[in-house]
């Protein structure tokens, strides 16, 4: 045995990082490396089908004249469209965007517009505004991993309504909003997906949209419409957003899913007195969106038939859903279930009973398959019986094998947890420190 | 002969282990260390296009800064020396013995060096012969806490403690989710210190002992790769005997495994001073909270001038 520790001696502390780090907000400290996303590092490889993502597939955009109308811009308007702008925006960006929203039966001033950077700056700017700490915010659930992220940052506390195949339950909005107001809370704002959800998949019937909306009038509570799907359904109906039937609604639009998600540019329509606090916030934030992508979104909507193009994304999106609907048919074990999306990006899959979708990731990912756990769409750890399967990216061909190999993880899984009679033991709880307060310590002589 | 600074070398990085994103960091680290020394170099990930790479526009050596998978079990380095390219590490049958922890731990054992006392037991053979009776036996034999391990892998990916045996079940069904043999492991209470041993001179010798501070939590990966979730002390604090008897087990393990250039032995420092080893590592992480770095630094040295002298090693041995 070796000799007993000997007393203390000066030593060099040399920190993992720099000191900055315990100068970060306390709100950051969820901030932090996580198994997940390193697993998730290995879904950029080819081996790998990816059903994670939410990228959507760019393939058939006309790259070659995109290609000369950027030249042309930078050539003819260059020194506007590289310096600084609005922080409100491209004036004529604007008005094209009013034009876009008027096929879901929108009715905008241009003035009302605030162009971000991506919808998720305006998510994060509206969190802003009306988010102190401890603020309550209701969601979808499940909802938007991205405006988890957005709320979590600004420390709002987030209380999420649950979701039938027909959308956000409007019973279950008035009961949560009857127990919030029995603790002498009042929500800063609905948060919704209303079209083809992220996650969910599913659609808010349209008879309960103006219901939603009475609802939430009522008690005061401010309403954000959150739409990038909503011009991607599979059967040509266009359903009329909540902005449509109530001029207060914040409706959050974007480029990304029906143009280009690399050029960052989204928006905001507010009623003039928020409308005026965003931009003095997007203002602190980012002085202005880049004036490039602006002209050149606005280059394409003059310039190209944009709602043909729509038409295009949707037609392949709609037979990469349907490549994915029958390999779930054909390969998933029993006590899967799964909804069946009439348009945007995602099927939301309930796995048999038992299994732990963020637990069986690496499984997964051993097999070469990727897709998002469940948990990850809720704020209050819901969620681990769900995995989210995206099918906008990969082809058709790729999303059957994704399947064929997602099933096979799931029986894998489950032949371990009969062998154990148990589900995996979820994400690590408190562990003993090997130097805890408890052990007696070496540097004790 | 290339003069040092005209070297031409291949960073290996990236890969397809459950260790992609640490090796990307690590990979990116090391080649800046080695550009900052003159060095040329080219960070290519493990994939199709290796072999082709390695035969077209031949480096003058790899470095291997992969984690897990291909890149630690003698895979990478079976290729390497099938292609005749020298690099920097360890040979290839050696790697695979190091890199399954229950061979590794039997070979530390039978050589009289401390390891904590372990199972490792494939999910087939719970299947076989009822998983409550064997888990029942495993709790007899090495108590609780235990600790849990894939039997292959690294960065603390699917390890965890176990401390009530009803939560021993569904900890297992988590740990078989990243590999299908699981390592139960005796929890030993004490002070983490990692020994990092390299070979830039005459022989191996073991950098000063990084001693890791986690309040309140076991290493693990988030742990790990948080810039300021771990405080690192460097020596460790600890008599200098019980330093001395670090260096000696890292460097009795380094040599026995038959580990080359550099490694990394992790150990924990019971209260009695006893030093027990928790695992070897073929490819060290190099990433901005990894432990070797933090030695090299301690030891008044530079990772670029490090990883050039051993990039020269392997140069000469062709």
């Amino acid at each position: 045995m070796a000799e007993p520790p000997q007393p203390r001696r000066p030593s060099v502390v040399a920190p993992a990082a720099p000191a900055p780090t315990e100068r970060f907000a306390a709100r950051t400290a969820a901030m932090t490396a996580s198994e997940i996303r390193a697993l998730f590092a290995v879904a950029s490889r080819p081996e790998v089908v990816s059903l994670a993502g939410g990228m959507p597939n760019l393939a058939a955009l006309p790259l070659d004249s995109l290609a000369v109308e950027v030249a042309d811009l930078v050539a003819r308007d260059g020194q506007v469209a590289l310096q600084y702008g609005s922080a409100q925006g491209v004036p004529a960006l604007r008005e094209q965007i009013c034009e876009v929203m008027a096929l879901e039966g929108i009715r905008a001033d241009p003035d009302d517009v605030v162009v971000t950077v991506g919808s998720q700056m305006a998510l994060d700017l509206v969190t802003r505004i009306f988010c102190d700490p401890g603020d309550v915010v209701l969601a979808e659930g499940p909802s938007y991993v991205g405006a988890l992220g957005s709320f979590a940052a600004y420390q709002a506390r987030v209380v999420h309504v649950a979701m039938d195949e027909h959308g956000l339950v409007p019973e279950l909005l008035r009961s949560a909003l009857h127990t919030l107001a029995q603790q002498g809370i009042t929500p800063k704002f609905l948060y919704t997906i209303p079209n083809f959800h992220n996650p969910a998949g599913v659609t808010m019937a349209v008879d309960r949209r103006a219901e939603v909306l009475e609802i939430c009038a009522r008690h005061g509570v401010a309403v954000v419409e959150d739409n990038p799907y909503g011009l991607l359904g599979f059967t040509g109906r266009v359903y009329p957003a909540l902005r449509s039937l109530d001029r207060d609604v914040v409706y959050l639009g974007s480029f990304s899913k029906t143009f280009a998600s690399g050029l960052r540019v989204g928006w905001a329509l507010a009623p003039p007195a928020v409308r005026d606090r965003l931009v003095l916030a997007a203002e602190s934030a980012t002085l202005c969106p880049p004036s490039l992508n602006q002209m050149i979104v606005s280059r394409y909507l003059a310039g190209h038939d944009w709602r043909s193009q729509i038409k295009t994304f949707t037609e392949a999106y709609r037979d990469r859903r349907d490549a994915m609907l029958h390999a779930l048919e054909t390969y998933l074990p029993d006590g899967c279930t799964w909804n069946v999306p009439d348009g945007g990006f995602y099927v939301w899959l309930t796995v048999p009973e038992g299994i732990d979708t963020k637990a069986m990731l690496p499984r997964a990912v051993t097999a070469r398959v990727a897709y998002a756990s469940g948990t990850g769409f809720y704020a209050d750890g819901l969620g681990s019986s769900q995995l989210r399967l995206s099918y906008c990216y990969p082809t058709p061909e790729r999303i059957t094998e994704g399947v064929r190999r997602l099933a096979g993880v799931l029986e894998a899984e489950l032949d371990v947890m009969r062998t154990f009679g148990t589900p995996a033991r979820p994400a690590v709880g408190p562990t003993p420190s090997r130097n805890g307060p408890q052990a007696p310590s070496p540097h004790t002589p | 002969m290339a003069a040092v600074s005209e070297r031409t070398v291949a960073v290996l990085a990236g890969g397809i282990s459950h260790e992609r994103e640490v090796s990307l960091r690590s990979g990116r680290r090391l080649a800046s260390a080695l550009r900052g020394v003159g060095l040329e170099v080219r960070e290519w990930d493990v994939d199709a296009s290796l072999v082709g790479r390695l035969r077209t526009d031949p480096p003058d050596a790899v470095a291997i800064a992969l984690h897990g998978g291909e890149g630690e079990n003698g895979s990478v380095q079976a290729v390497l020396e099938l292609l005749g390219v020298p690099f920097v590490g360890t040979p290839a049958r050696a790697c695979r013995r190091a890199w399954d922890k229950p061979s590794a731990k039997a070979e530390l054992a039978r050589a009289g060096l401390d390891t904590p006392d372990w199972i490792a037991l494939p999910h087939t053979t719970f299947r076989a012969l009822g998983a409550q009776a064997v888990l029942d036996a495993m709790i007899d034999r090495l108590g609780l806490p235990l600790m849990l391990k894939p039997d292959q892998g690294g960065s603390a990916l699917g390890a965890q403690v176990v401390t009530d045996r009803a939560e021993l079940p569904a900890a297992m069904v988590s740990t078989l989710a990243y590999a299908d043999t699981v390592l139960a492991e005796r929890f030993v209470r004490g002070v983490e210190v990692a020994m990092s041993v390299i070979e830039d001179g005459d022989g191996p010798r073991v950098l000063p002992p990084v001693e890791v501070d986690v309040v309140g939590g076991v290493y693990d990966y988030m742990a790990r790769y948080t810039p300021g979730a771990a405080t690192f002390h460097c020596p460790a604090r600890l008599g200098s005997a019980v330093l001395a008897t670090l260096e000696e087990a890292a460097l009795a393990a380094h040599r026995l495994l038959g580990l080359r250039d550099v490694s990394r032995t992790d150990a924990v420092v019971d209260a009695d001073g006893r030093v027990q080893i928790l695992e070897v590592n073929v490819s060290p992480g190099l990433t901005e909270t990894s432990l070797l770095p933090i030695a090299v630094r301690a030891a008044g040295a530079d990772l670029g001038v490090v990883y050039a002298a051993l990039v020269e090693r392997a140069v000469a041995r062709g």
